[in-house]
């Protein structure tokens, strides 16, 4: 327990559908309902889905950018979700975040210098020259060139910018930094630098990270502990290896035999999956996988499955074989 | 930065002198005769010959356009039929009253819809900027003639702390001419601020929801800074793009509200040139009002370049 860098406890996010300023919201979309899990220091912890499946939404509750509906966010122990701006001060700078988008990210009208270094102000009163020492410091870790100061984001390549997101990040040395997507809107070769980076950043501050993707690929390179969510919860969590090896949930199973292996003597299965992610405004009655499962049986219909532990480490939310999950 | 000046002050050059031949050109094709006109219809053919000689007229197109662009180049433009003295010292002397009314109607707009355009996006859907933008429907529908008499009404008549209307003259009385122009700046300004108060609003709103702004909050920055500092700059070319417009319309003259309150401004010149057939304070006149409009967008463009790094490299 005192390792637990952060802990989320049973965390909710509901949007509102329709309503107005007279009217009651028509309709809920639950875009995260009832997540819990823990972060150790130093730990990378993966969280991976398909679109829409509520892994931003739980990030950004995570950082705070969004407030949650229900449960509680412990950081050390401390329950900062309830803080307000002032309380939170001292948290948003252990906790950072890094977009999925680092073309929009990025305030066009500021120099790089002033964006990196921008979240030093709202904790002091830094001077000018500390501030470019700073930010030269930090282009020259992420791997770019401190002569690049002045520059604007707009005269930067997408990856360059990412890095630019990823100094901001560390300006005001946190210990955990949530990564949304961070590299999905960079180019396959570029990929693989930022994910080095992160992976040689983590070593050199002894970061943890909460490492959000649809790309299992990525997150297993990286992450120690991958969680799987599916319409808003989570279905499966283990340690990278055991779930490579010994995943539990069948979503599960789909996802990782949708990833293609460089290796001339693996087939990708056909898809055993079809039909999209049911809507989170109306999900399905049961296990909300059901519909799409094609190892379903009555009680998935009727009863939605808990996240029970098959052992210390690994975690799953199936009914079959006794709530032991496994489909092989 | 100096490539951006100089391809802009050759577009407004060119501009200038397009807008100055259009508009010799329309008066001179014009039917009327100002010879006739100054000597009225009794004038014998000979006599009007001559002036018609002494002022000019009987030369090329050209030359007389020539003649008259070099001396309003060298500040010796026409003079004014009405009036006779140089349209350009009427033009200078009006503007004294019709500059400052434009400037302070400004000031009270940008006071005005600034601060309520920021509330009203930060506060969307919700009952205050129902209310915000409520008033600028109103204000979108009032005629400015019917609220300059409306603050007349009020304020002078009623309460009795402003004067219904004239003009006492810088040099006589600074601080009574200030209060002159009070009310009728307000009256523009309030209608202008309904416009940039929903531009305002609508430009924050889409500048709100960027990602970096979300990127300024997770950064851990006071609200304040995240909606001044990020927000309302980015927010403000739109803004600054109609203010200028605005700021030249007023320059080039607010007749209606000038004649409501009895100011001897650039708009009541016009319009008492027009009514007398004094074309050449006309002509010159609308070659000023379109100036003013083209070189306070010039400005305006510039200031760009303050607000957003982006420009200023081109």
């Amino acid at each position: 327990m005192s390792s637990d860098l952060i802990i989320a406890r049973d965390l909710a996010r509901y949007f509102p559908l329709g309503g107005g300023l007279f009217t009651k919201p028509t309709a809920w979309v639950k875009a995260v309902d009832g997540v819990s899990f823990s972060v150790r220091k130093g730990e990378s912890f993966g969280v991976v889905g398909e679109s829409g499946c509520g892994k931003t939404t739980l990030g950004q509750m995570i950082v705070r950018l969004l407030e949650p509906t229900a449960g509680q966010v412990l950081f050390k122990g401390d329950d900062i979700t309830h803080l307000n701006r002032r309380e939170l001060s001292p948290f948003r700078q252990k906790i950072q975040i890094i977009f999925q988008d680092p073309y929009s990210s990025l305030d066009p009208r500021m120099t790089v210098t002033s964006i990196i270094t921008e979240p030093l102000l709202a904790h002091g009163k830094p001077t000018k020259a500390h501030r470019r020492q700073v930010a030269a410091d930090l282009m020259k870790k992420v791997g770019l060139r401190p002569d690049d100061q002045k520059k604007f984001p707009h005269e930067f390549s997408g990856g360059q910018r990412q890095r630019i997101g990823i100094a901001r990040a560390l300006c005001v040395r946190p210990e955990l930094i949530v990564a949304d997507e961070p590299v999905s809107a960079l180019d396959v070769s570029i990929q693989a630098q930022v994910i080095n980076l992160l992976g040689d950043l983590r070593d050199e501050f002894g970061l943890s990270y909460i490492f959000i993707s649809h790309d299992i690929s990525v997150v297993e390179h990286i992450c120690d502990r991958i969680a799987v969510m599916y319409l808003g919860g989570i279905v499966e969590v283990a340690p990278t290896e055991l779930f490579i090896s010994d995943q539990r949930h069948p979503y599960s199973a789909t996802l990782l035999a949708a990833v293609p292996r460089p290796d001339p003597n693996h087939r990708i299965q056909p898809a055993a999956m079809e039909g999209d992610v049911p809507s989170p405004i109306d999900p399905p009655p049961g296990c909300p996988f059901h519909p799409r499962c094609e190892h379903a049986f009555d009680r998935c219909r009727n009863e939605k499955p808990k996240l029970i532990n098959v052992t210390d480490e690994h975690a799953v939310a199936c009914f079959l074989n006794d709530g032991q999950g496994g489909v092989k | 930065m100096r490539r951006y000046l100089i391809k802009n002050i050759t577009i407004l050059i060119l501009l200038l002198f397009i807008i100055s031949l259009t508009v010799f050109a329309i008066l001179f094709v014009l039917p009327g005769d100002p010879a006739q006109i100054i000597l009225g219809i009794n004038a014998t053919p000979e006599t009007l010959a001559n002036l018609r000689a002494e002022l000019g007229l009987d030369q090329p197109f050209w030359v007389q356009y020539g003649h008259w662009i070099g001396g309003l180049l060298t500040g010796h433009g026409s003079r004014s039929i009405n009036y006779d003295m140089p349209v350009y010292d009427l033009i200078v002397s009006r503007l004294a009253v019709t500059g400052p009314l434009a400037l302070m109607a400004i000031v009270f707009a940008v006071i005005i819809s600034i601060p309520l355009g920021i509330y009203a996006a930060q506060h969307q859907n919700r009952p205050g900027d129902l209310i915000v933008m409520g008033f600028t429907q109103l204000g979108l529908a009032t005629p400015e003639f019917w609220l300059g008499i409306l603050l007349i009404l009020i304020f002078a008549v009623k309460w009795r702390l402003f004067s219904a209307g004239g003009f006492p003259g810088w040099d006589v009385s600074f601080g009574g001419s200030l209060k002159a122009l009070l009310l009728p700046a307000f009256a523009l300004g309030v209608i202008r601020a309904s416009i940039i108060t929903r531009l305002t609003r609508s430009s924050m709103l889409e500048v709100l929801r960027e990602d970096y702004i979300r990127t300024a909050r997770a950064k851990g920055l006071k609200e304040r800074t995240v909606v001044y500092v990020h927000g309302l700059k980015n927010a403000l070319i739109p803004v600054l793009t109609i203010l200028g417009l605005q700021l030249g319309q007023l320059l080039a003259g607010a007749i209606i509200i000038e004649n409501v309150y009895y100011l001897p401004g650039l708009g009541r010149l016009v319009f008492q040139a027009i009514g007398q057939r004094d074309l050449p304070v006309v002509r010159e006149i609308v070659v000023f009002m379109a100036a003013a409009v083209i070189i306070v967008n010039f400005f305006v463009d510039f200031t760009y370049a303050f607000i957003d790094p982006r420009f200023r490299k081109r």
